[in-house]
């Protein structure tokens, strides 16, 4: 037995070095490089048309990608009914803070967002709900005065229409240029979150890559209902702050959207492709008789 | 090279975190007679890190929730250095409901580096148990106050920091992490944590500037270790007299003052 087994390893061996080598090695071909993207997970390459249309989700490993907060409102909200709101408020720099705005500024350029979370009032399925969105490409979407601001007054809003609330988080917490302001602003939101969820009104956290530290530590774990997209990174600590403080490797999927239905601070795992779907039917089971 | 600003802000850093700098079970004892200590979440355990308990402050009964670091190495260890888990912030919410239950004034004393970032505490819901704290404290109905005695490190800190007042020991310092965590996470380099030190305003200075701490407590010249009794006897003083003012206040202008407090932090503008 033993020797059969040392046997088939060796030949396998023999088939990794020399046939895999083989049949791997191809000619390279010139593609435009806006015809296939790569896939970041398993490395597939999509064709440019099926990932857009799929929602930036991998066909084949069903990674989902990123996506910016207008992608997401787009996604999610009936089509046309996005009405925006606070878009006046403009960040400052509290603590003046070395190169802040010109921080700011360079993301406001990149992303022609002013602040990383965009929020208002609009329709799923022809459900009137107050939509508030962080958006990851914008500072990593964190939390700072702006933000907060925001978020508290799309509550308020929700709470004086009476209407259902939904956020979708991505966020690496809060703001370090804001320092103690954006610490605060935790302390802030869940405040007003206090008051709307005593209202007897709905809140579903959506938690999307990543939402973690001080988002994840205020509105974000506090929904009636949570959902998660597969594979998002959620969580407190920083996984290498983490690593650096227990000296030890962390396990396989730690923090994960899975990680955290197992452990119970998640009520669904919902792929994006019917969120819009399953959102549209928590609505409905909760909408008030008239 | 440190200018004189920088050196001045890291010197409070290292006051907060003198070895010598009594810890909160000192400010306890001076405090409160007859402090009796309640243990456990009811849920998953008990976390040494947070002291929770009953006790008499002057002839007013009142529960007590404290980060607690520890003194010798061996007490450091069995406290995991004042960062506590996600039951440590469970047990504190467990005693803010018995408190307001048999209508106890609050006090918190914080003490912390930060919440424990580790396997377990992931694992049990770190995120979710300082989230619930911040919620559920904004509406207890019972005066809270939160004293930050030497480090207030983070969310770790402000789960038991959502007050009617604020005060913090004059060489305290509150942030929204460690100047070595700020340090890491912005430049990448943790040597440069005593520059960025001052540039975070956490000092009680900087805070009570912005408003985000209602009073400093004094301490005498070269730090609370070298006379922690006339600092005591100033918090001592001033809470029999602040809790006597805020149970005068009804319920409702209690927490609609709380609200104002919290909803009126931060800054920015707001263009036409």
């Amino acid at each position: 037995m033993e020797h059969f087994l040392e046997d088939r390893k060796s030949k396998l061996e023999i088939f990794r070095t020399r046939v895999r080598k083989k049949i791997v090695k191809t000619e390279k071909i010139d593609i435009p490089s806006d015809l296939f993207i790569k896939c970041e997970s398993c490395q597939e390459l999509i064709y440019n048309d099926d990932f857009l249309k799929s929602y930036k989700v991998c066909p084949k490993c069903n990674y989902h990608f990123r996506i910016n907060a207008r992608e997401r409102l787009n996604l999610i909200l009936d089509k046309g009914s996005f009405q925006e709101l606070f878009t006046e408020l403009r960040t400052t720099n509290p603590l003046d803070f070395p190169d802040y705005e010109a921080k700011i500024k360079s993301y406001q350029e990149k992303t022609n967002e002013n602040e990383a979370f965009i929020c208002g009032l609009g329709m799923i399925n022809k459900i009137p709900v107050a939509l508030g969105v962080l958006d990851s490409y914008f500072m990593m979407g964190s939390m700072g005065s702006v933000v907060g601001e925001k978020v508290t007054r799309l509550i308020e809003t929700a709470l004086e229409k009476r209407l259902p609330l939904i956020i979708f988080s991505a966020s690496g917490g809060a703001r370090m240029q804001e320092g103690i302001f954006s610490l605060m602003q935790m302390a802030k939101t869940t405040a007003a979150l206090k008051y709307y969820q005593d209202a007897g009104l709905l809140y579903i956290s959506v938690l999307t890559h990543p939402t973690t530290g001080g988002v994840a530590a205020s509105f974000a774990m506090l929904g009636d209902i949570i959902i998660s997209e597969p594979k998002s990174l959620i969580g407190f600590a920083g996984q290498r702050v983490i690593k650096e403080t227990i000296k030890q490797d962390l396990p396989e999927g730690f923090q994960t959207a899975e990680f955290q239905l197992e452990k119970g601070f998640v009520d669904l795992i919902c792929d994006r492709k019917d969120l819009r779907n399953v959102l549209g039917k928590i609505l409905s089971m909760h909408k008030k008789e008239d | 090279m440190l200018n004189q600003l920088e050196e001045q802000v890291w010197n409070r850093v290292l006051l907060a975190r003198h070895p010598k700098r009594p810890t909160t079970r000192a400010l306890i004892d001076f405090l409160i007679t007859d402090f009796i200590e309640l243990h456990g979440d009811r849920l998953f355990g008990d976390d040494k890190a947070i002291i929770g308990g009953i006790g008499y402050l002057g002839k007013t009964p009142v529960t007590v929730i404290a980060e607690e670091k520890g003194v010798t190495t061996e007490e450091k260890i069995k406290r995991n250095f004042g960062m506590p888990h996600p039951e440590g912030y469970r047990k504190a919410l467990r005693l803010m409901k018995q408190a307001e239950k048999f209508q106890r004034p609050i006090i918190f004393i914080i003490d912390t580096p930060g919440a424990y970032p580790g396997i377990g505490a992931e694992e049990r819901g770190q995120a979710e148990a300082i989230a619930r704290n911040l919620m559920e404290m904004i509406k207890l109905k019972v005066p809270l106050i939160s004293i930050v005695l030497s480090e207030g490190g983070s969310g770790g800190a402000l789960a038991i920091g959502v007050s009617d007042e604020i005060w913090m020991f004059e060489n305290a310092i509150y942030s929204i992490l460690s100047p070595e965590g700020f340090a890491t996470i912005l430049y990448k380099d943790v040597s440069l944590a005593k520059k960025c030190a001052s540039l975070m305003k956490l000092t009680s200075f900087d805070l009570y500037q912005y408003k985000i701490i209602d009073r400093i407590i004094p301490e005498v010249k070269n730090g609370l270790q070298d006379n922690a009794k006339y600092s005591f006897e100033v918090v001592k003083k001033q809470l029999i007299k602040t809790i006597k003012e805020l149970q005068k206040l009804p319920t409702e202008e209690l927490l609609a003052r709380r609200f104002k407090k919290y909803r009126n932090i931060g800054v920015y503008e707001e263009a036409n």
